[in-house]
Parts: structure tokens; sequence; C-alpha cells
């Protein structure tokens, strides 16, 4: 018998670090509909990647491929020789739309905490870390757009995961919540997070990167230092999306 | 015998000054349908939580069977218990043949498959909307499980309710292994049965008032408890 969504056992013990990653000629078909096509990608130990790229160009699928939660129809992900469900027990994820249990805010990030052995006390520094130590008691599907996504923030933290995968987590979010998560990542980041970060948001990619990756047409179209690539990336599709065309 | 206007006044005098009988068979037939509806849920959640998130060739044949038990004939379960416990029976040592713990086995196994189906499918809609975040989160399968099980704690009530509805309204069973003997094994719906049958219609009536009293203040309560956790966004 096989059991949908049967985890692997969570080994807790200092081993090799799982970056580097390297992905080589990934694809994902959904029939005949061609999602990912050949698509290549390396990313180094540290640091913070910003993925952009336009609507539907499976930004959002890469980051469940590379955190082993879906099958590519060929090619190769690997994380340092990691399998999947290793790769899948040392990151975490926020979802572009997050899931919380129906329970307080509190209650949400203890059963993290407690299903993965970690410190159930750390809950009301996690909560304070993310400023949701207010709302603690109040039922989690109450909670705004930006709180919810910032609860599913501390949830990942609380993890204690080598990489933060980060699907749009700021979409339709008031400027100062935009900056409160970006504040918490970075924070992330200097403690020697990796994080993978998609967004839409030109000027948070800005603030925020260390490299980007632009996707397009199911491949890499330009993976590039910040530095290099804000002032004038070197492929059309992406000079045509930070201009603010429509790209296709 | 009594006109039906006087059998519905004594009726009201008997709910009123709560006649020893009328109290020790209420008494009984709660003991023995809560305790059924414990049973049941001992077992059908589990069941029903292992089903909701387990994909295994065959499944859908488990899911038949399933549904179909719910709809199980009680005097077909108080056969099939009967024929168990009878003194010729295999389990017939045990002595257990009209007494109320027969009558708890008989209702818990009606009622098991009811809160196992009905569980299955509200948990197995819960893990569609959970199952990536689990995934995401590692948890195994108990921890799921739990987890499920807590989460949709208000629309589980709903179904206890299901099941003990079904256990304390049920006559075919109790009856057949229960025996309806006066002080020892008779309930709501078996007294009911006898004393209309006896034309003690006042008795009748005053247990019957009871008993709907008892299943509209239940239903009440759950739909309460699923309003105020509808508001704080929890069903
Ligand atoms: N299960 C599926 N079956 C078929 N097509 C799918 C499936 N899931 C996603 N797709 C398609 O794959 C493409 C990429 O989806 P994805 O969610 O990765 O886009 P995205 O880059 O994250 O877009 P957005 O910026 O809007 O979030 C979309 O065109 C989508 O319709
Ligand atoms: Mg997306």
């Amino acid at each position: 018998m096989t059991i949908t969504g049967a985890p692997p056992r969570i080994e807790e013990a200092t081993q090799a670090p799982i970056l580097q990653l390297s992905v080589t000629d990934l694809s994902l078909r959904f029939g005949e509909a061609t999602v990912l096509d050949g698509l290549d990608l390396t990313l180094g130990p540290v640091g913070c990647t910003m993925i952009m790229g336009p609507n539907g160009a499976g930004k959002s699928l890469l980051l469940k491929l590379l955190h082993g939660l879906i099958k590519p129809t060929s090619g190769r992900i690997d994380w340092s020789g990691y399998s999947a469900a290793d790769v899948t027990a040392r990151q975490a994820m926020v979802f572009q739309k997050p899931v919380l249990l129906r329970r307080s805010v509190a209650a949400n990030l203890d059963f993290v905490l407690r299903s993965r052995g970690k410190d159930r006390d750390r809950c009301h520094a996690l909560l304070d870390h993310v400023g949701l130590t207010h709302k603690a008691d109040q039922p989690a599907r109450l909670l705004s757009g930006g709180e919810a996504q910032r609860l599913a923030l501390a949830r990942a933290l609380a993890t204690d995961p080598e990489v933060l995968l980060l699907d749009e987590p700021t979409a339709s979010l008031d400027p100062a919540s935009v900056l409160a998560i970006e504040r918490i990542v970075s924070s992330a980041r200097d403690r020697g997070v990796r994080i993978v970060f998609v967004t839409h948001d030109i000027g948070q990619a800005r603030r925020m990167a260390d490299d980007v990756v632009f996707l397009h047409r199911g491949r890499v179209a330009e993976h590039a230092p910040a530095a290099a690539f804000f002032p004038e990336p070197r492929c059309q599709a992406a000079r045509d999306y930070l201009n603010g065309k429509i790209v296709v | 015998m009594h006109s039906i206007g006087e059998s519905i006044a004594l009726a009201f005098q008997l709910v009123l000054t709560g006649s020893a009988d009328l109290i020790e068979i209420v008494g009984l037939s709660l003991q023995v349908s809560l305790s059924a509806t414990g049973f049941a849920l001992l077992i059908g959640l589990p069941l029903g939580a292992l089903v909701a998130i387990s994909r295994f060739p065959g499944r859908n044949v488990v899911l038949a069977v399933m549904n179909a038990l719910m709809g199980l004939p009680p005097v077909v379960v108080g056969l099939l218990v009967y024929l168990q416990l009878s003194r010729s029976g295999p389990l017939g040592f045990l002595g257990l043949l009209y007494t109320p713990t027969a009558m708890i086995i008989a209702q818990t196994i009606l009622i098991a498959p009811i809160v196992a189906a009905l569980s299955r499918q509200i948990l197995e809609d819960l893990h569609c909307e959970y199952a990536e975040q689990f995934r995401s989160l590692c948890l195994n399968p108990w921890q799921s499980m739990e987890a499920l099980l807590w989460d949709a704690r208000f629309s589980l009530l709903t179904v206890a309710l299901a099941g003990f509805g079904r256990a304390v309204a049920e006559v075919g069973a109790v009856i057949i292994v229960g025996g309806n003997i006066d002080h020892l094994t008779r309930v709501m719906t078996t007294s009911i049965a006898l004393e209309t049958s006896k034309g003690d219609l006042a008795l009748a009536l005053a247990i019957g008032m009871v008993l709907l009293t008892i299943a509209l203040t239940v239903n009440a309560a759950v739909q309460m408890m699923r309003t105020t956790a509808a508001r704080q966004a929890y069903v």
C-alpha cells in the first residue's frame, strides 16, 4: 500500500550541505502541453536567487520540482546527490496560496514544531520574528492576506530549512507588509539560508537579488548576477519584461 | 385503555414527574447508544482517515463496500450478532446474549460503517486541500491523519451525531440481541414497540417525547457548535 504524501523519515544530523544545485535538461509536460522544455540551471551555495518570468512561464512548477513535490517528465535535478525525499525535508516552501490549518495562529506553528521534532518553546520567538504575537490566539484562517503570508513564512522558518523556496510571498500585500517580509527573508539569507524567490515585483527583485533567473518559453532565458541583469538584461524577453511590455 | 387525549396527558405527567421506569429506560438507552457511538468513532474515524489518505489497488472496492455497509438493516445486524452470541454460537461462552453489552456490540457494528464512510468523504476533501503542504512539511501518515482528524473536528461532530441518531432510534438490532427484558435490556425504542402493542399508549408516548427531545437537543447543540466554529473559519 502506498500512502499519498508518504514522507521520508527526517534525518536530523549535520550532513554535507545540500547545495550546489544543478538542473540539467529538465522537462515537464502535461499531455500535449509543455511547461518546461529542457531547462538547465546551476545554483551556488549562498545568496538569494530571484526567479522572474511572465505568467504561466512555469515558475511555481519549477519551485515544486526543486522542492521534490512533483516529478519531472525528464531531466535531472541534483541537490548534491541527495534523494528527493531528503531534499524536501531540508527545504521549506511558502506556496503562492498558503494553506493554513483550521486552528489558531500559534497552534499552526506549534503543529509544525511538534511534528518536525523541534523545540516547541520557539513558537513565541517565531511569532515575534514575523510580527504576529498579537494574533497568536486568533483563528489562522481569519488572518489578512499579508498576515497569512507572514505566518506561512514563520512556519517555513520553523523547520530550520537550508533552502527557503518562496513563491510570490508578497503578491497583493501593502508596501509595509512587503518590506516586513523582505526583512525577514533577508535576515534568513544573512544567517546562511539559501533563498530562491519567485516574484513579479521588479523593485523587489532589485532590492533582494544576488542573482536573477529569467524563465521564458520553458527554459532559463537568462541567469545573471543582479549587478549585470538590472542595468540591461542580455535577452530580449527579459528586456521587454523589465520595460513593461507583454512577454509571450 | 385510555383515549388518545388521556394518554397524552398521562404521558406529560410521566415525563414531568420523572417516573422511575421512564428514567431507567432512558438511562439505559443513552448508556447503550452513547457507548456504541463512542466505539464506532474509535473504529470508524481512524479507518476513514486511513482510507482518505491512502491510494492502493482495489480502493474503489473498499469504498463501495464501506458505502454499502452504511445501509445495513438493523435486524440483519441483530441476527448476525445473535448467531455469534447465542449459547450454541462461537462466542456463546461469553454469556453476553440479552445483556446491554450485546446491544452495544450490535449498535457499534451498525454505525461504525456510517462513521467510517462519512468521515472518509470529509477527510478526503480536506486532504485534497492540505496534501501538498503536508508533503512539503514531510509529515508521516500518522501525523497527517491526526492533523486531518483534528482540523475536521467540527464536521466530524455531525458524523458522530448521525451515528448516535441512528443508534438511539433503531429497534431491530437491540430487540433481537437484548430481548427487551424489563429492568435489564429495555431501551426507549423497544419499550415503545412493546407498550404500543400492549395498548399502553401513555408510556409509549412519554418515551417518544423524550426520544424526540433528545434528538432535537443534540442536533441543536451540534448546530450551535458548528456555527461558532464557522465564525472562526474552522469548518
Ligand atoms: N496540473 C496541470 N495540468 C496542466 N497544466 C498545468 C498544470 N499545472 C500547471 N499547468 C500549466 O503550467 C503553466 C505554468 O504554471 P505555473 O503555475 O508554474 O506558472 P507561473 O510561472 O507560476 O505563473 P504565475 O506567474 O501566474 O504564478 C501554466 O500555463 C499552467 O496552466
Ligand atoms: Mg506561480
